[in-house]
């Protein structure tokens, strides 16, 4: 039996959570943001991995690999390039500039 | 006993996330929010695989290495197109939810392990809803911001659109409610195609009377859709890490969306359901308005004649690839210890923050990139607004003008500067047809050619008078 009510209360939770951290975020660092919470909710790639590695029909697991796929692309250039992104943010370089 | 490892694993990965998006509140944290965020998934992962359910490995090694192979060059486009890379992530987090809801469904229905109750049923409903109708309207946003010819730039619109939308819409969902109350009956697995088809038709028809100005609040919007596929999927399968990362996900996408309705002052009910149907202008001149022009060499003696510059950027200006140029011209400036901000409108770019991402990627250093509602005012003591590509965001129409379409729209107030400086490429007014009073009040002097050569130009010129200045006083 799942706990449904448990499981909304979660979702009620982390919601509140979200709005109330994300508020915060720097506007600064809105796209990277975007970016960040794109390749973190790809979290979903474990519900595809249950799919395409379990003991199931080939049809089954096919559309389960095609979203791990899908997925993991997400992962991969969500966090490549908010790491990117972030790298670009300097404060004033020291002002060595010639006269 | 491995249960309650993978537990572990999950509850250790939620808490990263919350962690990688709190250090996201300064630029000087935000690169520990990364790490955080990568040791959770790759926790999370591994957990997952090495569940006693999961018995064949191959295709997902495969599939890693595919997303890999696809997600390395995509993490390397240039910046100007981070919208487009960002709309088309949303598309495969919404075709992943929609694809494993489909999978559930069917799995569940020859015989799975785990009944199909009408709150699991609910879930996989919403999950397929908002995961395909996401993958098609993500994909037409990233095809009408990459600019493909074959998919329409302006908004296309016909008539009873918003009506014919909304019943789709209401007939997928009804559908879906069927499907919930009666998962087994005979008529259930054909339906859900059906459901999955007009999910599919939504996504797009939702997108196409949108246009170009709208794109920031869409991405944004498609942003929660897709963090909500998530949290669907984690009713579905039961899996707490997921409700809250799809939480976390679609509750930024949400407050992403009213900054950016705020910022064009559009009602945010408005928005919800994408933005159906801009209000069309038709701009009325009535009278031929004379602008004053300005040569390079005029701009460059009244810029060093300045104290404090404030440059206002719009997408004009990335569209010319002028960042470049323009931090040449700061550095020009700020040899001369003029003081330079750069004003930043929250729809300056295409996506949420995107002006501030192109202008540190030249150099310039975020501590002189100032938010509208903390530049405005000091507009009053700024001795040159230097309006670079922008229009929209500067136009005081948008404060004095009732009966303009932009009437409300909170904007950058360059009319408050002693002297308004306005590069732009043509005489034309500006993407949305407007016209734009500012370049005609009596401050105000345009330097008409593309961004780059003219900022370039007047560099060269700043350049050339400091060597003159200092031979004169050699």
């Amino acid at each position: 039996m799942t706990d449904v009510w448990g499981m909304i209360y979660v979702f009620m939770l982390a919601s509140f959570l979200g709005l109330g951290v994300i508020r915060r975020v720097s506007r600064l660092l809105h796209t990277p943001l975007m970016s960040l919470t794109n390749a973190m909710s790809a979290i979903a790639v474990v519900g595809a991995i249950l799919v395409s590695g379990g003991e199931y029909p080939t049809s089954i697991r096919v559309l389960g690999t095609i979203a791990l796929f899908a997925s993991m692309t997400n992962i991969v250039s969500g966090f490549l390039i908010t790491h990117r992104m972030l790298a670009l943010f300097k404060t004033r370089r020291a002002e060595g500039t010639p006269r | 006993m491995t249960a309650g490892i993978a537990q572990l694993a999950y509850l250790i990965a939620g808490a990263l996330f919350i962690l990688a998006l709190y250090w996201m509140n300064s630029p000087v944290t935000a690169r520990k929010g990364v790490s955080a965020g990568v040791a959770g998934t790759a926790m999370a992962v591994v957990a997952t695989w090495a569940e006693p359910s999961v018995v064949h490995s191959g295709w997902i090694i495969l599939a890693i290495i595919g997303g890999f192979l696809v997600g390395i060059p995509l993490s390397r486009v240039p910046l100007t197109a981070v919208p487009q890379r960002t709309a088309l992530s949303h598309a495969f987090g919404g075709g992943a939810a929609g694809l494993v809801g489909t999978a559930e469904f069917y799995l569940h229905l020859t015989g799975g392990s785990t009944a199909l109750t009408p709150f699991r049923t609910g879930a996989i409903m919403a999950e397929i809803v908002l995961g395909y109708l996401t993958f098609t309207g993500s994909l037409m946003a990233a095809a009408k911001l990459q600019e493909l010819k074959w998919i329409p730039q302006r908004p296309v619109t016909y008539p009873l659109q918003n009506v014919g939308n909304l019943l789709i819409l209401a007939a997928a969902v009804a559908i879906a409610i069927a499907i919930t109350f009666n998962p087994t009956a005979p008529w259930a697995p054909a339906l859900f195609l059906l459901v999955v088809a007009l999910a599919l038709v939504f996504g797009v028809l939702l997108i196409i009377p949108i246009g170009g100005a709208d794109m920031p609040t869409v991405i944004a919007i498609l942003n929660a859709y897709a963090g909500l596929s998530a949290v669907a999927m984690g009713f579905v399968l039961d899996n707490r890490l997921l409700i809250t990362a799809g939480a976390l996900d679609g509750s930024s996408g949400l407050i992403l969306a009213i900054v950016m309705s705020r910022a064009m002052n559009r009602p945010f009910t408005n928005v919800l359901f994408g933005a159906f149907g801009r209000a069309t202008q038709t701009a009325a001149v009535d009278e031929t308005k004379v602008y004053k022009s300005e040569t390079v060499d005029g701009v460059a003696q009244v810029l060093e004649q300045a104290a404090f510059v404030v440059i206002i950027p719009g997408y004009g200006m990335a569209v010319a690839q002028a960042q470049h140029k323009v931090r040449e011209l700061y550095d020009q400036l700020r040899k001369r210890d003029i003081k330079v901000k750069f004003a930043i409108h929250p729809v300056a770019g295409r996506m949420p923050g995107h002006m501030n991402v192109l202008l540190a990627e030249a150099d310039i250093p975020y501590t002189d990139l100032v938010e509208m509602d903390e530049i405005n005012p000091e507009m009053p003591q700024c001795d040159v607004a230097l309006v670079i590509g922008a229009n929209d965001v500067v136009n005081p129409a948008a404060r004095s003008e009732p009966h303009s379409p932009i009437y409300g729209m909170p904007i950058i107030e360059a009319d408050k500067a002693r002297t308004v400086i306005a590069i732009k490429r043509g005489r034309s007014p500006g993407f949305s047809g407007l016209e734009n009073d500012l370049y005609f009040t009596d401050h105000t002097w345009m330097l008409f050619g593309d961004a780059s050569v003219v900022v370039g130009e007047l560099v060269k010129q700043l350049a050339a008078d400091a060597a003159g200045g200092r031979k004169q006083a050699a």
